[in-house]
């Protein structure tokens, strides 16, 4: 897989509030990568920068190998699903879907052919004289799909394209999305805000936050190792907890001592201070003093597969969110273990903390 | 329920006394003669040459004063729909405010302008150049219906403008249109809806008006409604009025019925 | 390149928009009674306006006139939007239509109805036959702005005061009314400059001897240009104006109010 998109130290502001600080960021062909993070990150800005809607106040945007800073939106071999759909309100489905083969100056037989059959591939067989009010929002959606697809773009923008959708939709509208991304065989770059999008659909998942990128990996990667808090905290349930290292392989939260597996050949020192994430569901629950530390449970959620719960230390400092599959009461008394390679450590956020650090050694 | 259909039923009793009965005295009289017999005569008159050619001229001068309203309003929504946004409510503000003065006023002032001993003669003759007779010429009655109605040519056509999504036109942007194919192909269609009701609120008035033509025109050029307002208060031939009333009223129609095939709104924008 | 453009543009259109104002204006300040050369600054022409008994009366009948058509016309056509609610849809789409019969209507014709109804029951014409064409104008305009305030929004709203205890009258006293304030008081003004602004309807519904502003201009200038309607110009621009950047503060401070609540 070559490289088809990079960006080069991007910078841009409006107004003069830095939106996108300093993006680097590679796109292989035939990836589908995605920019996750919450509103304001940048990542729609990321976007309609690709899409050429904005232009970069400082780096460069390559394509294929060759610059495209100057290149205008109409001349970029890309297209763009928008977040509330864009279609021309004027023009049929049909019409709608024509535009850019009609701007092309494609043969009236070749537009034809073409609109059936993006049609069929977004499902929507027959709708060509629908008038694009009579559309459902999942309607619309496919068809601002098939309106960008049809034009055979090397790259699919995608602006938060499920936003507007309801929860079932959205899930149907994922597996089409996959479906859709492998018959096309194209690059699919994706915004959204909602983490579960990101990790079911991506090949590459991009975490943004505060005009920056905060870690890029796999689904996989970011869901099971986050670099930081806020990728921790934005990616599913977790427990982050500040901790401290004891030596190699031994961190210490809130007291007590948990067996892990990062030292310093993960650049963790002695006694330095770190985030500790713990997912919820990797937190066993053992007969009361039979696990690594104990607590009270002290409210308990039934939310479909499973039980959440929440469990008080027992100094009461802390409180841990635990998922399980067994009904424990609220009150009653549990141990708790976590197996060594469930604990994710993690270097503090640049800031106060670490230069306190420093001078503390 | 709060809501009891009685309290419409003032409402239904003003339409009848104060539409429907009036309306249909017109009819009335428009298909009367003197005796209250039926005739078509009232009607036919429009075809009566005075009539035919006030009527050919008011259709003329309001179609070209409607479409120098449009071409110097599109401009302006186009360039006031790109400005500051605190800019563009000044610029709103500024395009409203005659509109609030009397238009007889309004109308007036060009008669100072354009009078023979008025303001742009004693311009011209102070640079040497001979007087004009300006006044009294269907070219004057233009420049007044254009001054007076140009505003309500910019406002729906501005409030059109201003609320295409703008990533509407980024997608015609991004699908490979130019700025030219996306003026044409996107814009103008999306603008149709304000477009309609523009003309329909500058055609309307310019095709039935007796103060523009009477004030600017020195009586001189006698548009329909000029006819029309005279069989009233001068002749006082109620039955030839309501005849040529009805006619005008279906020239109305026709072109407000022609304007909505374009507009499939249907006219929701026209106030 | 094309701001500059955009710019001039502009500023021609407000020179053709604003010039003949600008001319009436200075003209009223003139000496002389020339509507060519200024002479001399002079308030005489300001005297004469409002030592003319005909001026006095037409400006009394005018926003009396409109005063009591716009309250009318709120009265009844607010009472209408409720009424017309708890009917069909068929029927309120057909009064509907009726309603918006004046609106599309050319003036001259609107006018000439009511003047013909007038004549047919020899009612007398003068400030009562005015006043009832001009109630019968604004009423479209009350309905048209509060219509689209009584929705599904306002049912419910209704339906929690009742569910909360209030009586009927209570509810909408306290719930339903203050919803379609905003759309009545804009109904209101607008009634109200739509009356004070119209000549075409007053001049066939008025019997000799009674004057609006508008139509004593109109028979003014049919005589002769006289300078104190440049005075009159004058006054009703800068009433216009005082009006207007009122109304856009107001406006500006609540959209700032909601920008901070929606901010919020």
């Amino acid at each position: 897989m070559g490289e088809l998109i990079r960006l080069e130290s991007i910078v841009k502001s409006y107004d003069g509030n830095i939106v996108l600080d300093g993006i680097n960021l590679s796109v292989s062909e035939n990836e589908f990568v995605t920019l996750l993070g919450p509103s304001g990150c940048g990542k729609t800005t990321t976007l309609r920068l690709i899409g050429g809607f904005e232009k970069p106040d400082e780096g460069r945007i390559f394509f294929d190998g060759k610059e495209i800073n100057n290149v205008p939106a109409n001349q970029r071999p890309v297209n763009t699903v928008f977040q509330n759909y864009a279609l021309f309100p004027h023009m049929n489905v049909g019409e709608n879907i024509a535009f850019g083969l009609r701007i092309k100056n494609k043969t009236d037989q070749y537009i034809k052919d073409k609109i059936e059959y993006v049609l069929k591939l977004v499902n929507l067989k027959g709708f060509e004289t629908r008038s694009i009010h009579q559309l459902s929002g999942g309607q619309q959606q496919r068809i601002a799909m098939a309106r960008a697809i049809v034009n055979e773009p090397r790259v699919l923008l995608l602006d938060e394209p499920l936003g507007a959708l309801d929860l079932k939709l959205r899930q149907e509208m994922e597996y089409e999305l996959v479906r859709l991304k492998k018959e096309l065989g194209i690059t699919f770059i994706y915004v959204t805000h909602d983490q579960e999008e990101a990790l079911t659909m991506s090949d590459k998942v991009v975490v943004m936050n505060e005009g920056r990128i905060q870690q890029e990996g796999t689904p996989e990667q970011i869901y099971n190792e986050p670099e930081n808090a806020f990728v921790a905290d934005f990616i599913g349930d977790s427990n982050i907890l500040p901790g401290k290292m004891i030596r190699d392989y031994l961190v210490m939260i809130n007291g007590i001592e948990f067996p892990c597996i990062d030292g310093s050949e993960q650049g963790f020192k002695p006694r330095q201070k770190v985030d500790v994430v713990i997912r919820p569901e990797d937190i066993e629950i053992k007969p009361y003093g039979k696990g690594l530390f104990n607590g009270t449970i002290i409210s308990k959620l039934f939310i479909g597969m499973h039980y959440e719960m929440l469990v008080e230390s027992e100094d009461g400092k802390i409180e841990w969110l635990l998922q399980n599959y067994d009904q424990h009461e609220v009150g009653e008394k549990i141990g708790m273990y976590v197996k060594p390679e469930n604990i994710q450590i993690m270097h503090k956020p640049r800031s106060e903390d670490e230069e306190a650090l420093e001078l503390d050694i | 329920m709060i809501y009891k259909r009685r309290y419409a039923s003032p409402f239904i009793i003003w339409i009848i006394a104060g539409t429907v009965i009036p309306l249909a005295s017109i009819a009335y009289y428009g298909f009367t003669d003197r005796t209250g017999s039926f005739t078509f005569a009232n009607i036919l008159a429009m075809f009566q040459p005075d009539h035919f050619q006030a009527l050919g001229l008011s259709l003329l001068l309001s179609i070209i004063s409607t479409l120098i309203c449009l071409v110097l309003a599109f401009p302006m929504a186009m360039i006031l729909k790109d400005s500051k946004f605190g800019k563009q409510g000044f610029m709103i503000f500024v395009i409203i405010l005659p509109m609030w003065m009397n238009f007889l006023l309004r109308t007036m002032a060009w008669q100072v302008l354009l009078e023979r001993q008025g303001v742009i003669n004693s311009i011209i003759t102070s640079i040497g150049l001979p007087r004009q007779e300006l006044m009294n010429t269907p070219g004057a009655i233009v420049l007044g219906m254009v001054y007076d109605f140009l505003p309500f040519m910019i406002l729906p056509i501005y409030n059109t403008v201003s609320k295409i999504d703008k990533h509407i036109i980024e997608a015609a942007y991004d699908l490979g249109a130019t700025k030219r194919q996306t003026f044409t192909d996107v814009i103008i269609p999306m603008t149709v809806p304000g477009i309609v009701s523009g003309i329909t609120m500058v055609f309307i008035p310019a095709l039935t008006t007796f103060v523009i033509s009477n004030m600017l025109g020195g009586g001189k050029v006698n548009l329909i409604g000029n006819i029309i307002e005279q069989e009233f208060t001068v002749n006082s031939n109620w039955y030839l009025g309501s005849g040529l009333s009805l006619v005008m009223m279906v020239f109305i129609i026709i072109s407000m019925l022609l304007l909505q095939k374009f507009d499939k709104t249907g006219g929701e924008n026209l106030i | 390149m094309k701001k500059t453009f955009g710019n001039i543009y502009i500023l021609i259109i407000m020179l053709f928009l604003y010039l003949p104002i600008m001319a009436l204006i200075v003209l009223s300040f003139n000496e002389a009674k020339s509507m060519a050369v200024f002479t001399g600054f002079s308030l005489k022409w300001y005297d004469e306006l409002f030592n003319s008994d005909l001026m006095i009366s037409a400006m009394f009948n005018t926003f009396t006139i409109a005063i009591v058509s716009a309250l009318i016309a709120t009265v009844v056509g607010t009472m209408a939007v409720i009424g017309m609610n708890a009917m069909k849809k068929k029927s309120q789409n057909a009064l509907m239509g009726f309603n918006n019969i004046p609106l599309l209507n050319a003036d001259i014709v609107t006018g000439i109805s009511l003047m013909l109804f007038m004549l047919i029951l020899q009612i007398p014409r003068g400030y009562g036959t005015i006043l009832f064409s001009h109630t019968t104008f604004c009423i479209p305009y009350v309905i048209l702005s509060v219509k689209p305030r009584v929705n599904k929004r306002t049912e419910s709203l209704y339906e929690a005061a009742l569910d909360l205890g209030a009586t009927g009258r209570y509810a909408f006293r306290k719930i339903v009314f203050p919803e379609l304030w905003p759309g009545i008081f804009s109904g209101f003004l607008l009634s109200f400059t739509m009356s004070v602004d119209d000549f075409i309807i007053t001049y066939f519904t008025r019997g000799a001897g009674i004057n609006t502003i508008s139509t004593l201009i109109y028979s003014q200038v049919k005589v002769g240009i006289r300078p104190s309607l440049f005075a009159l110009s004058t006054i009703i621009f800068v009433a216009a104006l005082v009006v207007l950047v009122i109304i856009n503060i107001r406006q500006s401070k609540t959209d700032k109010r909601n920008k901070m609540v929606f901010n919020l």
